[in-house]
């Protein structure tokens, strides 16, 4: 194995490119690391994103989107209050990944990439209509979060291609968002279920929603009846049952050793509705 | 093999290192501190907890090279020379141990939050030690021994 | 050695002073299996099978033998040949045969000069597999269509016409549970069903070892018995026992689990075939893998109770499964299930079934808490059926001193009745429930275990003592053994330090199990340190001109017995210490012997538990322990034991379970899936020492670390099952088995 650490991004997406093995990018590790100890992936060459300039930064922009570096670990997120505040549903589904110390290294970007259906940040940012900034050998893009996983573990990055930073969207007045999961223990587990939404309101009104839900499908999914359940409406009951019969009409999950498919299809109901009160009570401050 | 510069509770410290090697595997069976455990490998039991710059980590999952340039703390850094830090002293006191094995890195893990927050609550310290197993005590006495470590060192302050 | 009656007033005993390795353990100074080292070391990995049975065809490790760094490759080839019994279990199961018999089952091992370069040429070596049928269900097991595991494992103890892999039969009781049934006015059978656990220590296993061309070895290793150790390899081997001596390092964690021998005669075997240190450390998916989970089990139990709530007839049977080798604890099961009860009729059977999984191994009072698990839910189903007070019902069958237990003996003073009145007395047990929340009780019992026991005390000039013990300290045992001797001597606790001796320098001791080591290396030091007051008072006696038996001890000083023996002033032990060179020479007391009497225990659990309804997740709220510790010699240390048993047993309960896919394997060999209660999971654990001296040791102890784990299974299912609404008879009451019966029920 070969451990590179370039200093830009148009470097890490050359070495990549030009690599003729098994390649990885490397933030915080907490997925690529495991995997090399368990023998399920040795790269041939792994690149270290971390000293390129600026991949820890959080920046507001002026029209009030944000740009989070690639390296920015979850601890860090979650220090920041400004980010907080705006977008707390994306900073809390990145803070539930692992323990403390897996927080001071797992990153959004990382997250993502590693394609889980199960990733605990990938619903919260999809709700939030993030974006991620593409390098690769042709040049930058700017994909939509939900059109970057293509099923467990596979993404639509292309050879060569690496994520620089995720971009949420300016959060404007009167929205919020929020994130839920289900595991069996307090902590520490995979979602056996996730269910982001980011909603906004006009008055008791919600003006627009998103819904997206983790651990039910092959990838992350962006349920856009759900969130038309939702809006126009008061998030009164019918409401909230419409939206959760949206949500488990679009589970397609397997049986495995974390549920069943039973099991996550009526939690992700649950939580979809669970997240949908939190998401609103936010937007009403 | 890549040559490493990093500091390792305060000392300079220099070593080699095949690229897939672990911070963890280097600090044991390189540098000869064992006190970080390692009980799983995989970033689940957090027995192998240190600090990189500042901020609690796994050492099983941060490479060796990553150490290049940045602070290590470890178990061994934890008192001042043979003074114990308030936590080791309230851990024995407690008996917050049995076998001892993920001591080190509920120590670690516990400094780090009483660095950044002197009066936790109960609820906040037990998440803040969710990723450090234990499978000895039930954490009961893990969690008084910190919080009454956490009142005399304000107290002290 | 029976309890001293006059022992009522301790100086050192019940008190909580430091743990002498305290420090050791705070500043990472302890040295535990994996951290130890010697020059020229090489490190080993083994080769396990991916499948759950299959025929080894051939093993080529030929390409691994030549990579870089490889010193060594052993396969079942370089052990002992002709091996019978347990000895030959134990190398069938530590390096395969002519087969794999389960998933994780070892069939190489590679030396090489660094633990990468051991795990690369591990990829090298080729394994052909002809693969078997296989199963790893207790109950498919049992049934004919399933594949023989071994034949002619089974005994005599096994009924006719029964499965070969069922290998062990136990069958006790008295009186007629018919006719119970026929008194009673409700009778309750159901199935309970567990599934395997594993012990989760912390620290997986790790040994460094040598062994040289003329058969003289040293082994360094984590483990709850280094005696065993010791005569394990040797046979396996098929060298001296004496010439290979055996080092305890610090262990972290047994729970039973580092009672067995896995790796440390593969470290061996490569270290002969190298002539060089090996260093064997297991990988955590391993540890799950191929070391001692508990048996899984599926249980019938009966039993009648009339309105007044007394029982009148009680039946169970228990199959226990234990892997591909005969010794799952079915006979623990079936004698622990009634044993809190005074029954006039009663009857349990146990199978011992034979399955592809790994050898299991003793788990904290192993096979016991199953037992209570279904037990204890049916006499709380019966106690909801009949509106009677779980407690109540409880202490009206409980079993007293005398009364006759349901596997056999009468009891001789235990303190069931005592945990339970204290339990009804407990603010927990009144304490208004959450709406929604549940409430669960559930007794247990242990037996507890002596065994082989070997202590030497030695004086050192100054005074203070070296106390050597033989069974490792799993849990703070060091600092109740200084006690107990500093207690003995009338001296500091600081002044004794305590060893754990290698094999080499004590006469056998047992394994650290059975709940033993307070009990009986506390006892043995008790004895050791009484026979050295003996020989402090002779020396006494021989300065001051008269008889030995005219001197007694008291405040660690030499006096006169009474003022016939003569007025000398007291001679402390630093003054006879400082002289014993002159007087006679060293001054050692030592005590080795099996002692006999080591008191069983009960406790009684209060558990409350909070369901979501709408995900089927379990909350765990209050939990309250109460148990008889006999006499409690550090309180914090017995505390602890309490508590890290009811969060095992939280464990068991809720999350913890091995997964099979249909292929035979295991899907959660990691702490990830395999979900071990963390700290946010958790309450603050109550707990109530109850002290009815074990009439077997002088201070009464009885051991404790094992009971705590036996009433949890039962009190947090009959929390459960109270707040659901709904009887949970399968474990664990993982969030969608909740939901499932919750939604059956509506």
């Amino acid at each position: 194995m070969r451990y590179h650490t370039p200093s830009s991004f148009e470097d890490a997406s050359a070495i990549a490119a030009a690599a003729t093995g098994v390649t990885r990018f490397l933030a915080g590790g907490t997925d690529v690391l495991v995997q090399l100890r368990s023998d399920l992936v040795t790269p041939d060459d792994l690149i270290d994103i971390k000293q390129i300039a600026g991949v820890r930064d959080i920046t507001r922009r002026d029209d009030g989107s944000w740009r989070i570096g690639a390296a920015v670990s979850g601890a860090e997120l979650a220090e920041h209050e400004a980010l907080i505040a705006e977008w707390p549903g994306v900073v809390e589904a990145l803070e539930l990944i692992g323990s403390t110390q897996i927080q001071a290294r797992c990153t959004l970007a990382g997250n993502l990439c590693n394609g889980s259906p199960a990733a605990d940040s990938v619903p919260a940012m999809i709700a939030a209509g993030a974006t991620v900034n593409v390098v690769g050998p042709e040049g930058t893009r700017e994909i939509a979060v939900e059109d970057v996983p293509t099923g467990p573990g596979m993404t639509s990055l292309r050879p060569g291609e690496v994520v620089s930073a995720v971009n949420l969207p300016a959060r404007g007045e009167s929205g919020g968002d929020a994130y839920l999961r289900f595991i069996p223990r307090t902590e520490m587990d995979i979602a056996v279920v996730g269910a982001g939404v980011s909603l906004s309101r006009d008055g008791d009104t919600i003006t627009a929603a998103r819904v997206a839900l983790g651990a039910v499908a092959p990838t992350v999914l962006l349920v856009e009846e759900a969130g038309a359940a939702l809006v126009g409406s008061a998030l009164d009951d019918m409401a909230l049952a419409a939206l959760a019969k949206a949500a488990e009409a679009a589970c397609r999950p397997i049986s495995d050793k974390r549920g069943t498919v039973e099991f996550r299809t009526h939690v992700a109901g649950v939580l979809a509705r669970r997240a949908a009160r939190i998401a609103y009570d936010r937007a009403g401050v | 093999m890549i040559h490493v510069s990093t500091t390792v509770n305060g000392d300079a410290r220099e070593f080699l290192c095949d690229p897939r090697e672990t911070l963890l595997d280097v600090l044991r069976d390189r540098l000869e501190l064992t006190g970080a455990k390692e009980g799983c490998g995989t970033g689940d039991c957090g027995a192998c907890t240190v600090v990189l710059d500042g901020r609690p980590v796994c050492s099983c999952l941060v490479l060796a090279a990553e150490a290049q340039g940045h602070e290590i703390g470890t178990v061994e850094g934890v008192s001042d020379g043979e003074d114990l830090h308030p936590l080791q002293r309230k851990f024995i006191e407690h008996a917050a141990l049995q076998c001892g094995i993920c001591t080190p890195g509920i120590l670690v893990a516990a400094k780090a939050l009483l660095e950044r927050d002197p009066d936790p609550s109960e609820t906040e310290v037990r998440y803040w030690l969710a990723g450090n197993l234990c499978r000895c005590t039930g954490y009961d006495k893990i969690v008084r021994a910190v919080l009454d470590a956490a009142s005399e060192m304000r107290e002290a302050t | 050695m029976a309890f001293d009656e006059e022992m009522d007033e301790f100086k050192v005993v019940g008190t909580r002073p430091d743990r002498p390795d305290g420090i050791d353990k705070v500043t990472g100074r302890a040295r535990f299996g994996a951290d130890a080292t010697a020059p020229g070391m090489l490190h080993a990995v083994i080769i396990r099978s991916p499948h759950a049975h299959a025929r080894i065809v051939r093993i080529d490790a030929s390409k691994a033998e030549a990579a870089h760094g490889v010193k060594a490759v052993v396969t079942r080839a370089d052990f002992a040949d002709g091996l019978e019994g347990e000895n030959w279990n134990i190398l069938e199961n530590l390096m395969a045969g002519e087969r794999a018999l389960y998933d994780g089952h070892a069939v190489a091992a590679i030396a090489a000069t660094s633990s990468l370069a051991a795990r690369d040429a591990a990829r090298l070596v080729e394994v052909e597999y002809e693969v078997l049928p296989h199963v790893t269900d207790v109950d498919e097991a049992m049934q004919e269509a399933a594949p023989v595991i071994r034949e002619g494992a089974a005994d005599g103890s096994v009924p006719a016409g029964m499965h070969p892999n069922v290998v062990r039969c136990h069958d006790s009781g008295h009186g007629d549970p018919e006719e119970g049934f026929a008194e009673a006015d409700l009778v309750i059978e159901e199935r309970f069903t567990t599934e395997a656990t594993h012990q989760g220590y912390i620290e997986p296993h790790a040994c460094l070892g040598t062994l040289g061309p003329d058969g003289r070895g040293e082994l360094w290793c984590c483990t709850q018995g280094h005696w065993n150790v010791q005569k394990v390899c040797a046979a396996l081997l098929d060298v001296e026992t004496s010439k290979l001596r055996v080092t305890a390092s610090e262990i972290g964690g047994g729970f039973g689990g580092k009672t067995a021998v896995f790796i440390e005669p593969v470290a061996l075997a490569l270290s002969r075939k190298a002539n060089r240190p090996v260093k064997l450390v297991m990988p955590r998916a391993d540890v799950f893998r191929a070391t001692g989970p508990t048996a899984s089990t599926s249980m019938d139990v009966k039993i009648g109770m009339k309105k007044d709530g007394t029982i009148t007839g009680a039946s169970g049977v228990f199959r226990c499964q234990g892997g591909a080798f005969p010794g799952a604890p079915m006979e623990f099961t079936a004698m622990c299930a009634f044993a809190p009860y005074a029954l006039k009729h009663v009857r349990q059977v146990g199978y011992d079934v034979m399955t592809n999984r790994p050898k299991q191994a003793a788990y904290r009072a192993p096979g016991s808490p199953m037992a209570a698990f279904a037990v204890e839910s049916v006499i709380d189903e019966l106690c909801n059926r009949l509106g009677l007070d779980p407690i109540d019902v409880r202490l009206k069958n409980a079993s007293r001193e005398g009364t006759k237990a349901s596997f056999g003996p009468s009891w001789d003073r235990i303190g069931l009745v005592e945990t339970l009145e204290a339990a009804k007395e407990h603010p927990h047990f009144s304490a208004p429930l959450a709406e929604g929340a549940g409430r669960g009780i559930s007794c247990g019992f242990w037996f507890n275990h002596a065994g082989e026991t070997a202590v030497q005390l030695a004086l050192s000039e100054d005074g203070t003592v070296q106390l050597s013990v033989g069974t490792p300290d799993i849990g703070g045992s060091r600092a109740s053994m200084c006690m107990m001797a500093a207690e003995e001597l009338g001296i500091p606790y600081e002044d004794v330090r305590t060893t754990i001796a290698d094999t080499a320098t004590l006469g056998y001791n047992e394994i650290s199990h059975g709940s033993r080591v307070t009990y009986a290396s506390g006892l043995a030091t008790i004895e050791a340190a009484r026979d050295t007051v003996k020989k402090l008072c002779k020396r006494a006696a021989d300065k001051w001109g008269i008889d030995a038996e005219a001197v007694e001890w008291r405040d660690g000083c030499a006096i006169p017995s009474g003022p016939n023996a003569g007025d000398f002033d007291p001679m402390p032990i630093k003054e006879i210490a400082g002289r014993m060179g002159q007087t006679g020479g060293p001054i050692v007391g030592h005590f080795e012997a099996t002692p006999e009497g080591a008191g069983v225990s009960f406790a009684t659990h209060i558990v409350d538990a909070e369901v979501d309804r709408e995900t089927g997740a379990t909350t765990v709220t209050r939990y309250t322990v109460v148990q008889d510790a006999g006499k409690a010699i550090h309180p914090s240390y017995v505390e602890g034991q309490y508590q890290g048993g009811a969060a095992q047993g939280i464990g068991w309960a809720l999350n913890e379970e091995y997964i099979y896919d249909e292929d035979g394997r295991l899907l959660n060999a990691g702490f990830l899936d395999y979900r071990i209660p963390v700290a946010s999971d958790l309450p603050m654990i109550d707990t109530v020492i109850v002290e009815v001296p074990n009439p077997g040791h002088p201070y009464g102890v009885r051991g404790v670390g094992e009971t705590s784990i036996c009433p949890p299974l039962a009190a947090i299912a009959n929390a459960v099952s109270n707040a659901a609404g709904v009887r949970m008879q399968d474990l664990p009451m993982r969030p969608s088995r909740i939901l499932e019966a919750l939604k059956a029920r509506s």
